[in-house]
């Protein structure tokens, strides 16, 4: 069985799987990191949402043969230590704002937010009621308003 | 962006509530337990509490004396002493609540209550979800927006007990007398310099026999933690991706599972013609024909989907072989109850309303998922079970073990909606591990929850009101559904309280009309108020149905709320100026003043932008909502990208709620702002398209619930300050009230009522995913997609 090496959370794994199998079953599946959610597997509800190589990405619709050793993937359980602190500030706007109902969703909205942050700072702008508008991590609890209070407050932040 | 949370003006709130029981201190006198144990273990004993009924009066509707909650609550009564608390040593509360977390915030409102009462750090109260426990009998159901209701009491109870019996035991430490001492934040000390945690009196306090005492429950006055606003405390495990559901949990050799299902709802498979190339699939360790479909049990979900796609299974027909939305509608249409207007003067003016609704998924966005290992003489099982004895109940007869050799984990939810009512998942789950004689972890795909998954039934609700020099002399609403399926255990409750149900004259009724009645309410002097629910039996053992955050009173309340401004219209009166002429509760007055005060009710808007209000009274609560509705093409035509419905979009929400005694605020502004989503995707985006005994939905790219695109720039929760001294439900409370006001708003906007909900049924434009096979293969372009 081919072996793949890419490296997660700041560490080097090596799985045996074939290069077919997408990443969010690796993860999930094979390495236990159980952040990422499965919520469609057709890269539409947006609940795996994780990063690569800082920016995000939907690992339910990469195949793991495709990630290459020097690949930086990152999920909800390795964001915190991208940043100085206990948590990433958008974390601790999530806690802050009492974001979460069940929380199914929650690590995907973080994940892309932090994304989303990263990317208007890129185009050298501060987020937009546009911006948040096209975010298409769904949330059936409904946690909407809170999720747009908690970007712009853990925006201010990072 | 704009969310607040404020209170109000405040004026007693008692007139919301059925039952005033006790008056003075002897509301607060209970009677419980302290158990045998090494370690002090107290239980709460209400039966001897129980309030007593009113006569019936023949005016009111029915939920006005007694409606859902009492029922649940009665239900619960007669087994609740065994909810216990135990203190250890360590000085920590420990609780296993009988009821299931799938996002509502109970585990922190319980938490809270039980501080309250023991004067103890809420950090240090332990909540944990209680396996399934078949002596708690119905007393194990999370529905109806009851738990807080139904348990807010027995917990407090039991939490006095505990704090009394640590002061007696201090009391003896010290030399001293229990009502010389102080408790705080979990020590308790006297006036000389003696202290002792709760830990260290644990033991001491606990009893060798089980011990009858009365306790005094805590004034509301004094109350410190219950009313304040608390975040959830799962909050950090949630973001940092620490908290399990149950595919997260690692159970040993419990590998992934998946189902081939029939592409017609319901439809069974007849047999797989190439097991033998799908067993040498890469990954795939088992295939089993069971009733549902045909499983695949592999090394990873993605190899499962692999392995479906590959299944060559020919199928039988489902039970709704050959419907459609249009014939569902033709049978609901022939079987509507008559509408009889009562003698009313000739002249009175009738206002009609006829309305549709289409079939809706109730499925969270974890989808059904249950672990199971089913051995030769035991069986384990992991799930979000709403109703955890029932599912031990049914999986025990599905796989042919005594129910006491099944044992039933309850895990906390990816949100239920209703959905977790019905123990579907844990049953094929076991089901499939028995064919295997393998641990499974089962998982639906995301395409099979709208296709096979529970829905909320297609209904129509006709209304025919009377108007006679400004005054309603008549309002009729027929609502006529598919059956909506209470077998998740409140027709057990039900059953139970029939000499309860009796004198109230819902004795005689079906599981559905009983619940109906014990759940609609209209508020207003509208003179003879009928509300009458026809399921026709055509639709029996047809569809896989269920509650959907709300039973039928989101549909009920549209229906009625668009006939009231059509009425308001007719006697030429402005919608919230009529609304409170005839509204005959003063607490929903209240609630309705403040959302038009807050609202800004009747400021001037663009042509195509409107307002819409809508009230809802409820589980204990009532709402008020106000929303405005923006129609015009440049918000309609909205282009955010293929797959994205905008359409209207509510650019403002304005809720306000009444909810009795609120526990969490926090939690509380947060369920009405869930609850303002669901009802913009009722009224608005979501639904389920039924052709020829298939439903075309397979995904949220074309099961539009409410995206960030629909989301209103602004909403607002306003809470009204109570008096009450018990809590209302607030999980479904917004439900009605919004989907109600966004449907009066669209109306007023676009000068037309509409007559199908969702409004965007009939245009949807999507193309139906695959049917055979089954689940779509996931897309293999996701580096190109990064952002």
């Amino acid at each position: 069985m081919p072996k793949q090496t890419f490296i997660l959370n700041g560490k080097t794994v090596t799985v045996d799987v074939n290069d077919d199998v997408r990443v969010l079953w690796v993860l999930r599946d094979l390495l236990k990191v159980t952040g990422p959610k499965y919520g469609c597997g057709i890269n539409v509800c947006k609940a795996c949402t994780s990063h690569i190589n800082g920016k995000a990405f939907n690992p339910c619709s990469v195949k793991v043969g495709d990630l290459k050793p020097k690949d930086r993937v990152t999920t909800i359980e390795g964001l915190a230590a991208t940043t100085p602190g206990d948590l990433h500030p958008m974390q601790q706007a999530w806690i802050d704002h009492d974001v979460a109902q069940c929380g199914y969703c929650q690590p995907g909205q973080i994940m892309e937010a932090v994304a989303l942050v990263k990317r208007v700072r890129r185009e050298g702008r501060e987020i937009r009621d546009s911006d948040l508008d096209r975010i298409r991590n769904i949330c059936r609890c409904g946690t909407y308003v809170r999720i747009r209070e908690a970007i712009e407050a853990g925006a201010r932040r990072m | 962006m704009a969310s607040t949370s404020r209170h109000g003006s405040s004026s007693p709130s008692s007139e919301l509530h059925n039952e005033d029981p006790f008056a003075g201190l002897d509301r607060r006198r209970f009677i419980g337990y302290v158990m045998a144990g090494s370690t002090l273990v107290v239980a709460a004993d209400l039966v001897s509490a129980r309030p007593a009924r009113a006569a019936v009066p023949s005016g009111p509707q029915v939920p006005e004396l007694y409606d859902l909650e009492d029922l649940q609550t009665d239900s619960a009564l007669p087994t609740s002493q065994l909810i216990t608390v135990t203190i250890t040593k360590a000085g920590r509360a420990s609780f296993a609540l009988p009821r299931t977390e799938v996002g509502q915030g109970i585990l922190t409102s319980t938490a809270m209550i039980l501080a309250e009462e023991l004067d103890l750090p809420v950090d240090r109260v332990d909540v944990t979800l209680a396996p399934a426990r078949p002596e708690l009998l119905l007393n194990q159901l999370t529905g109806g927006s009851n738990t807080t209701f139904s348990t807010y009491t027995p917990i407090r109870v039991a939490a006095a007990i505990a704090r009394q019996r640590l002061l007696e035991a201090a009391a003896i430490l010290f030399g001293t007398t229990a009502d010389r001492l102080t408790t705080t934040g979990g020590v308790i000390s006297d006036t000389v310099g003696n202290r002792a945690t709760y830990g260290d009196l644990a033991e001491s306090a606990a009893s060798q026999v089980v011990e009858a005492v009365e306790v005094l429950l805590r004034p509301k006055k004094e109350f410190k933690v219950i009313g304040r606003p608390r975040n959830r405390d799962d909050a950090r495990a949630a973001v940092t991706g620490a908290k399990d559901f149950t595919t997260d949990l690692d159970v040993p050799n419990a590998r992934p599972t998946m189902v081939c299902r029939a592409p017609e709802h319901g439809g069974t498979p007849r047999s797989l013609t190439n097991k033998a190339a799908i067993l040498k699939m890469p990954g795939v360790t088992h295939v089993a024909q069971v009733p549902t479909g045909i499983a695949v049990r592999a090394k990873t979900f993605g190899q499962c989907i692999d392995a479906i796609r590959a299944m060559k299974v020919s199928w039988n027909p489902g039970p709704v072989h050959g419907m459609s939305d249009a014939t569902v509608l033709k049978t609901l249409r022939a079987n509507e109850l008559p509408l009889v207007v009562p003698d009313v003067p000739v002249l009175a003016q009738t206002v009609e309303t006829d309305v549709a609704f289409a079939f809706r998924s109730s499925a969270a966005l974890e989808t059904y998922s249950a672990i199971a290992d089913v051995r030769s003489d035991r069986a384990t099982i992991w799930a979000g079970l709403k109703v955890p004895i029932l599912a031990q109940q049914r999986v025990a007869e599905a796989i042919g073990l005594p129910q006491d050799k099944v044992k039933v984990h309850v895990v906390t939810g990816g949100g239920s909606f209703g959905h977790k009512l019905f123990g579907d998942h844990a049953i094929e789950a076991a089901v499939i591990s028995k064919a295997m004689k393998a641990p499974v972890k089962l998982m639906w795909h995301r395409a099979d929850e709208p296709r096979q998954g529970r829905l909320h039934p297609m209904a129509t609700s006709r209304v025919r009101a009377t108007v006679l020099a400004g005054q309603v002399l008549s309002f009729e609403q027929r609502h006529t559904s598919v059956t909506t399926d209470f077998s998740h255990g409140l027709g057990e409750m039900i059953t139970s309280q029939a000499d309860e149900l009796d004198p109230i004259g819902v004795g005689g009724l079906g599981f559905a009309e009983t619940i109906f009645t014990l759940t609609q309410e209209l508020p207003y002097d509208f003179g003879v108020v009928t509300q009458l629910l026809n399921e026709p039996l055509q639709f029996e053992d047809t569809f896989s149905t269920g509650s959907m955050r709300n039973i039928y009173s989101p549909d009920v309340c549209v229906a009625a709320e668009l006939t009231i401004d059509q009425l308001a219209k007719k006697v030429g009166k402005d919608p919230v100026a009529f609304r409170l002429s005839m509204l005959k509760n003063d607490r929903v007055k209240a609630a309705l003043e403040k959302v038009a005060e807050e609202g800004r009710w009747g400021r001037t808007l663009p042509a195509g932008v409107a307002q819409g209000v809508a009230i809802h009274k409820e589980y204990k609560g009532c709402t008020a909502v106000l929303v405005e509705i923006d129609t015009r093409p440049k918000t309609v035509e909205r282009d955010l990208g293929p797959e994205t419905v905008t359409g209207p979009r509510v650019i403002k929400v304005v809720i306000v709620v009444d909810a009795g005694l609120v526990i969490n605020p926090r939690g509380v502004e947060a369920q009405m702002q869930g609850g303002a989503m669901d009802g913009i995707a009722l009224t608005l985006t979501s639904s389920c398209h039924l052709q020829n005994g298939r439903f075309l939905e397979a995904s949220w790219d074309n099961y539009f619930y409410t995206r960030q695109w629909n989301v209103p720039p602004t909403v607002e929760v306003h809470i009204m300050p109570s008096d009450s001294d018990t809590p209302g439900g607030v999980g479904e409370a917004a439900v009605g009230s919004t989907a109600a006001a966004v449907a009066c708003a669209y109306a007023r906007a676009t000068k037309k009522v509409p007559t199908f909900f969702p409004i965007n049924h009939d245009d949807i434009d999507f193309t139906p995913k695959s049917f055979v096979p089954p689940v779509p293969q996931s897309p293999t372009n996701g580096l190109k997609l990064t952002r």
